[in-house]
């Protein structure tokens, strides 16, 4: 699965992307951000607050409940402070 | 008719005035032209900024707008939409972001314009970045952008 950061989920996470093995047993974004806070200092850093974060599967935007079954690319980022 | 409708990512500047010319150029139909430009200010929460920055997530910056400005065109009898935003490093003063609409009449061309603008701000992919003496900070979300954007939600997001 590729995942994708962008601003600060992308500064504290160090990396822009990555391609990840996700575990079975991980159902919807919402568990993926509970299990990425779990892979090391860094992503603790990134997901401490999961409810402000937002999150995209292949560039449309979803909730946390959103399955991620049949997803090609995840992305996760703060709010969004355009125009 | 298909009504032009015209989304652009750039990193280079725009000119307002030659975007908002190119919707009425050639044609009699359009009575109201509205636009919009958002400028990069020299403050940000009250502390003097060199500049700011302009992320933003290729692929889907593209198609929110354009989805947004599908939803405008299904809303209001407009004739033709542009919107272009601009990327990377923007100093105080330049320009950001352009929307135009094109009407008959300007009650559509200005609600549409102000709807896009709504959306924009809080689903479009951009996070900005400022530069200040003390170092780089993002920029916070603003509850009042989220609650602009919300009265045009018919239902409630």
């Amino acid at each position: 699965m590729k995942l994708r950061y962008f601003a600060w989920v992308r500064e504290r996470v160090g990396k822009p992307e990555e391609d990840i093995e996700i575990p079975a047993g991980i159902a919807t974004v919402g568990e993926l951000m509970t299990w990425l806070a779990s892979r090391g200092e860094e992503y603790a850093h990134a997901f401490e607050n999961p409810k402000v974060i937002r999150a995209a599967i292949d560039r449309a935007h979803v909730k946390a409940q959103a399955t991620i079954l049949g997803a090609g690319e995840i992305a996760f980022f703060p709010p969004m402070t355009g125009g | 008719m298909t009504v032009p409708a015209i989304v652009r990512l750039q990193r280079e500047p725009f000119d307002a005035a030659v975007e908002a010319k190119k919707l009425t150029a050639g044609r009699t139909d359009v009575g109201a032209v509205v636009t919009f430009t958002g400028i990069c200010r020299g403050d940000e929460a009250n502390e003097p900024i060199a500049a700011l920055t302009l992320e933003h997530y290729p692929g889907m910056a593209e198609a929110e707008i354009e989805r947004h400005v599908t939803e405008a065109l299904a809303r209001w009898p407009l004739q033709g939409v542009t919107v272009i935003h601009r990327y990377g490093r923007i100093q105080p003063g330049e320009d950001i972001v352009l929307v135009v609409t094109a009407s008959s009449h300007r009650a559509a061309a200005f609600a549409a314009a102000e709807f896009l603008m709504d959306y924009l701000k809080t689903r479009a992919p951009f996070w900005k970045q400022v530069e200040k003496s003390g170092g780089k900070t993002w920029v916070d979300v603003k509850a009042t952008d989220d609650a602009a954007a919300g009265r045009w939600s018919k239902s409630g997001r």
